[in-house]
């Protein structure tokens, strides 16, 4: 795991342009920011903003597009409350603030040279999608990389016709399953976890990265620990709540960690204590 | 295929690993090739159960009827998977339907031939019991967890 970035101004946010939204599913949605006029548009994958909604409030928010590529800032978002919907709301030309990038990185110089299986459910595709754009722009220097990922129906999976175009360029294996299938759907129903019987990796040189809603991340920690996979090249990526995002207020306080100083993203083994801990 | 052969894909299987020398001889002599078209339905729910599958290749799609969406798929089952239990617990009645998605190959089983090696030698029921049991639990496990509703 890449260490967390120092933010040079913590707590004022940069205002910032919506240059285009997308309709992702019935709920979820992606904007494409400017990047603030100081700082750049680099991130690393894993690292979020904060968006912040003039008069609704803040949420933290994945970066979910290409590392490599100089553009906007791309994040998926699912409508749930408040600030969320407000972001739904927006449109190009509109103004919101923001801060960040904040938060550690999936551990992409660990895992070079190794098969790299990534596990995700729901929007937790989201902040594992610019890995799959960096081990697709490197792909020599990784090993074998299968991505599997679940969501509720077909409706609801994310970035389905990009990540079939990556499977048909044969550049890395796509399991996909939904809970609830429909007329449509010729591929995988069930638990995202029963797609590791078809993952092609090799246990003792696979590093995993994982995430989606806890329960599912503890389910697929179990089917990486029955084929080997030892929890220190498993890494997690825990959203929880959080609110100043700066290690001030406590809030997403996890035993002696931070989600937001010392996260989102943590070796597995380093949590394992915690990570059944409930949210306070 | 060859005895050999027969041997050779149960060598891959999942589901017949840590059997005896003996046991794989016992079972390769009962187990037939079988390839299904895509769409080809493989047992339907509530028919008598006269098979057991080994999937090789390819995916199987099981489902239920319903009265007012027809069969509800609900399940799928892919290479080093095994389709169907029914042909174990009475009264030997297919719980689903099972549909292949696309072109199947694998290894079947006479459900009477092989209830009876499994009544003659425990030995060999019990290992298979053991990896059915297993079977079922990860089933019933992935089952409660999508009840909660994870994504929602
Ligand atoms: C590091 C990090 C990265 C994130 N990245 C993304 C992302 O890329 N896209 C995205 O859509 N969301 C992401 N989230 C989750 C997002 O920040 C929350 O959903 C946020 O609370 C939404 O704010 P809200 O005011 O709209 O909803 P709230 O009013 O805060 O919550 C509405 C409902 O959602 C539930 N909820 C809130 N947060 C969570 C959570 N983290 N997990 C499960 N349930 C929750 C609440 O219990 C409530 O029922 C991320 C969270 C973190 C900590």
């Amino acid at each position: 795991m890449e260490g967390p970035r120092a933010c040079p101004t913590p707590v004022k946010p940069a205002v910032v342009r919506v240059r285009d939204y997308r309709r992702e599913t019935h709920d979820t949605f992606t904007l494409v920011l400017d990047p603030p006029a100081t700082g750049g548009a680099a991130f690393r994958p894993g690292q979020f903003n904060m968006l912040y909604v003039f008069g609704v409030g803040e949420a933290p928010i994945s970066l979910s597009g290409d590392p490599g590529e100089g553009g906007g800032w791309v994040h998926t978002i699912r409508a749930v409350g408040a600030v969320t919907r407000a972001l739904a709301r927006l449109r190009p030309g509109d103004v919101l603030g923001l801060r960040g990038p904040y938060g550690s990185s999936w551990p992409l110089e660990n895992a070079r040279g190794r098969d790299v299986v990534l596990v995700s459910g729901g929007i937790g595709l989201a902040p594992l999608r610019p890995v799959l754009y960096h081990l697709r722009r490197h792909r020599a220097e990784y090993g074998k990389i299968a991505l599997l990922y679940g969501a509720r129906s077909p409706a609801d999976a994310l970035y389905l016709d990009e990540l079939r175009a990556w499977r048909a360029a044969g550049e890395l294996q796509v399991l996909l399953t939904v809970d609830r299938g429909d007329p449509s759907w010729t591929e995988s129903l069930g638990l995202v976890t029963a797609l590791f019987d078809r993952a092609d990796f090799a246990p003792d040189r696979a590093v995993g990265l994982i995430c989606g809603p806890e329960i599912m991340m503890r389910f697929t920690q179990r089917e990486f620990a029955k084929r080997g996979v030892a929890d220190e090249r498993l890494y997690v990526s825990l959203e929880r709540n959080m609110h100043c995002a700066v290690g001030f207020c406590g809030h997403c306080q996890l035993g002696p960690s931070f989600v937001c100083m010392d996260g989102p993203v943590f070796r597995y083994d380093r949590i394992r204590t915690f990570f059944e801990i409930r949210e306070a | 295929m060859t005895e050999q052969g027969i041997l050779g894909v149960f060598a891959g299987h999942k589901f017949l690993s840590g059997l005896s020398e003996r046991h794989r001889l016992l079972l390769a002599a009962g187990a037939r090739p079988f390839t299904a078209a895509p769409n080809q339905l493989l047992a339907k729910e509530g028919d008598t159960a006269r098979c057991f599958y080994l999937i090789q290749s390819g995916h199987v799609s099981l489902g239920m009827h319903t009265p007012d969406r027809g069969v509800v798929p609900i399940h799928t089952v892919g290479p080093g998977e095994e389709v169907g239990w029914s042909w174990l617990v009475p009264p030997h009645r297919w719980q689903f339907d099972c549909r292949a998605v696309d072109e199947v190959h694998g290894l079947a089983f006479d459900a009477e031939w092989l209830r009876e090696k499994c009544e003659l030698d425990h030995e060999l029921g019990y290992h298979l019991l053991k990896q059915l049991i297993g079977v079922l639990a990860n089933r019933l496990a992935a089952t409660r967890v999508q009840l909660l509703d994870l994504y929602k």
